[in-house]
């Protein structure tokens, strides 16, 4: 299965509609880096940064170098006119996702995930919304793109699946009503076929008796089904890349496992680009190749998931990490939230958003960290968004941050 | 299904015997007996005669026996003093030497005419604005429309009703003055121009409720979850707005709406009087005006009846419109 998801993860940013089958290239690459991390993940052995160069530079790039990438955010911004301002949600972010690799974006509420992958899909109401920037989906520009072209994208080519699949179902329609619907309004099939198409996606989403549950409404579906029938409903016109916003976070653990297993299969068989937004920095370590950490809107960290995870630059990272309990560690290191509360988006701290709750200001001196916004300066696809030193980010990362992390 | 139907028919059923019961203890036992006797023995009326009246009524037994013959007679007619009273007899008016259910079934077209005009002009008028204003929110057309939702409704019938008379029959000629309406079966035109202007009336005042209604349902509809899933999957704004959310903001809608139709039915009594419409209405305020007992008893059974039937079938639909209320 990891072989064949090497094999799936090839680039192969072609004719969108085909999928991937087999390509060579990188294969190699691609499962040292799988197998990296499941070493990690498993052992909870600590490599510093080792990873194969290769891998690097298949991972992500610096940015503005890839306009080729599948999918492509170039500084986008966006902003909302309230009654209290304007609210900066996003400001100034930049990422890649490849086919066939999964790009995790991590962070606290309200630092704008959620609220880029809506971008993504044009969902934003245009009259209240600025939108800056530019995201590029397999050479479409979508930001400019008109509503009516846009629909067509939705749900054919780009789809989404959201957090709460007992509020994002409609109630009045049956499961497989609302599967065929997707299906119908992108391929034109008759209602007949769409129906079969339905139970098809119910069974490979693995939902026992789907020629009866189709016919079921979303109630009577528990939340892991609820949740596999979104994820059945969003596949139904095998996308090319599957937003998934916190599809996890209102089931249960067993339940979790379950899903991001599905996600990773259907990932191996269509070679997908998959957006992954959670908050769970453990999901991030099972599903994820690439992570995104956000903080106020902006890129603060990024790197492959195993640079960010145990070698992590940013003070936010640590913060996230050490606030996460781990359950082979000693019970007695306690956990070190991060101190403050997030930054008001309509007021964004100056200079780095992060330097009111960071307690490594006096480190780095002076009044920097409060007047100049630190960039992310990317090397390789790696880069933190902090002004500390290479060295001192090395030093307060294996002096003050390891230890916690048990 | 059926078995809720059966079910919920035995309730309507028991409500109604309630009801009968409460009206007939209060017009009959409080007040009513002697009324009735002196209003069917006439103006030289002895002792003597009186008891003879009050024996072939009936009026000397106890009230539950009273009740039960007033009830079995609606399945089985009965004889009242010297009038025959074929099944279903709901009693017979001495006042207006008039078989009171004859009565209400000569008035009742007129009432349910009225009340299937002002629904349907209402309930299209006022759901669709309100739909326009909830899909244009906080725009022009939003404002504009609720703007006249809360003027239109602001107007009692009694103002609104001479008013548009003299503007629209007398002055303008554009509309024939209201009157009781032909069968619909013989002559639809005359009907429908009979009660043009008091439908424009009805659904004036009532419309703006159902506007209003709308347009905060479906604007809560609209910010729910599933709606923006809806627009993920790429569906057009109309099967988002009018297949989807609209169902989302019916059941409220219904609720109103069965509300209306049992008030509607039962007799408009402001709306007949203000057009002199011969209808159930007009028929409550003359018989209260004539202290005719068993025709009051007729038409608050009719009004009881309407209610609970609009009542039931708003339970029906909700049903039909909303899955999760289908639970055994």
């Amino acid at each position: 299965m990891r072989l064949r998801r090497g094999a799936a993860t090839s680039p192969a940013p072609s004719e969108a509609s085909t999928k991937p089958t087999t390509a060579a290239t990188s294969t190699d690459a691609t499962v040292s880096d799988e197998q990296a991390r499941e070493q990690d993940m498993a052992a909870g052995t600590d490599t510093t940064d080792g990873t194969p160069s290769l891998v690097k530079q298949r991972d992500s790039s610096p940015s503005g170098d890839r306009p080729d990438a599948f999918l492509s955010v170039r500084d986008l911004q966006v902003h909302f006119s309230t009654e209290d301002g304007v609210v900066k949600a996003v400001d100034g972010l930049t990422f890649d996702v490849e086919k066939g690799r999964t790009l995790g974006i991590v962070g606290e509420s309200g630092s704008g995930k959620s609220v880029s992958s809506l971008t993504i899909l044009g969902l934003h109401n245009r009259e209240r919304t600025r939108i800056e920037g530019e995201i590029r989906f397999d050479g479409h520009e979508l930001v400019k793109m008109p509503e009516r072209k846009l629909r067509d994208l939705r749900g054919r080519r780009i789809s989404m699946i959201f957090q709460d699949p007992l509020t994002a179902l409609s109630p009045f329609y049956t499961v497989g009503e609302q599967i065929a619907e997707s299906y119908r309004r992108h391929t034109g099939a008759n209602r007949h076929d769409a129906h079969a198409r339905a139970i098809e996606m119910l069974d490979r989403v693995g939902i026992p008796n789907p020629k009866t549950r189709v016919n079921d409404y979303p109630h009577h579906f528990s939340g892991g089904m609820r949740q596999r029938a979104m994820i059945a409903m969003s596949l139904v016109c095998d996308p090319d890349l599957l937003i998934a916003d916190e599809p996890t976070t209102a089931l249960d653990v067993t339940v979790q496992a379950q899903i991001l297993d599905l996600l990773r299969d259907l990932q191996d068989e269509f070679g997908t680009a998959i957006l992954f937004i959670t908050h769970d920095l453990g999901v991030i370590a099972s599903m994820a190749h690439d992570v995104l950490v956000m903080y106020a809107g902006r890129s603060v960290e990024k790197g492959t998931v195993r640079e960010v995870l145990k070698n992590p630059r940013h003070p936010y990272t640590w913060g996230l990490l050490s606030s996460m309990p781990n359950l082979s560690g000693d019970v007695d290191i306690p956990l070190r939230p991060v101190r403050g509360t997030p930054p008001s988006l309509l007021a964004p701290p100056s200079g780095c958003p992060f330097h009111p709750r960071c307690d490594y200001v006096d480190t780095v001196g002076g009044d920097r960290c409060s007047t100049e916004r630190p960039p992310l300066a990317l090397v390789d696809g790696r880069g933190a968004a902090c002004h500390l030193s290479a060295e001192d980010k090395q030093r307060i990362f294996i002096d003050d941050v390891r230890p916690l992390l048990g | 299904m059926l078995r809720f139907l059966v079910r919920r028919l035995i309730g309507v059923v028991a409500i109604l015997l309630v009801v009968s019961g409460i009206t007939f203890y209060l017009f009959f036992a409080a007040s009513g007996a002697d009324d009735v006797v002196r209003l069917s023995c006439g103006r030289n009326c002895t002792p003597e005669m009186r008891e003879v009246v009050r024996q072939n009524l009936g009026l000397d037994k106890s009230l539950i026996e009273q009740f039960w013959i007033f009830i079995s007679g609606i399945f089985t007619g009965r004889t009242i003093g010297d009038k025959a009273c074929d099944a279903p007899c709901l009693g017979y008016s001495f006042a207006n030497n008039e078989n009171v259910f004859d009565k209400l079934a000569d008035r009742f077209p007129v009432t349910l005419s009225l009340a299937i005009g002002a629904i349907l002009l209402c309930t299209t008028i006022g759901i669709g604005m309100g739909v326009l204003a909830a899909l244009k929110r906080g725009k022009t057309t939003d404002k504009v429309t609720t703007g006249v939702a809360l003027l239109s409704g602001s107007a009692p019938i009694y103002v609104l009703g001479p008013l548009f008379i003299y503007v629209f029959v007398q002055q303008l000629g554009w509309l024939d003055r209201p009157t009781d309406p032909p069968s619909f079966f013989g002559d639809p035109g005359g009907w429908a121009s009979a009660l043009l202007l008091p439908w424009i009336c009805l659904m004036t005042i009532h419309m703006a409720m159902y506007c209003r209604l709308t347009r905060s349902t479906m604007v809560d509809v609209l910010s729910e979850d599933y709606v923006r899933t809806l627009k993920a999957k790429g569906l057009s704004g109309r099967s988002v707005y009018l297949k989807h959310a609209f169902r989302g903001a019916l059941s409220p809608i219904v609720t109103v709406l069965g509300v209306d139709i049992g008030v509607l039915m039962s007799g408009t009594i402001i709306t007949e009087s203000t057009f002199s419409l011969h209808g159930i209405g007009m028929l409550a305020v003359t018989s209260v005006v004539d202290s005719d007992l068993p025709m009051m008893m007729g038409v608050v059974m009719v009004a009881a009846t309407f209610t609970m039937l609009a009542n039931l079938a708003v339970d029906m639909a909700y049903a039909a419109i909303d899955p999760r209320v289908r639970l055994s």
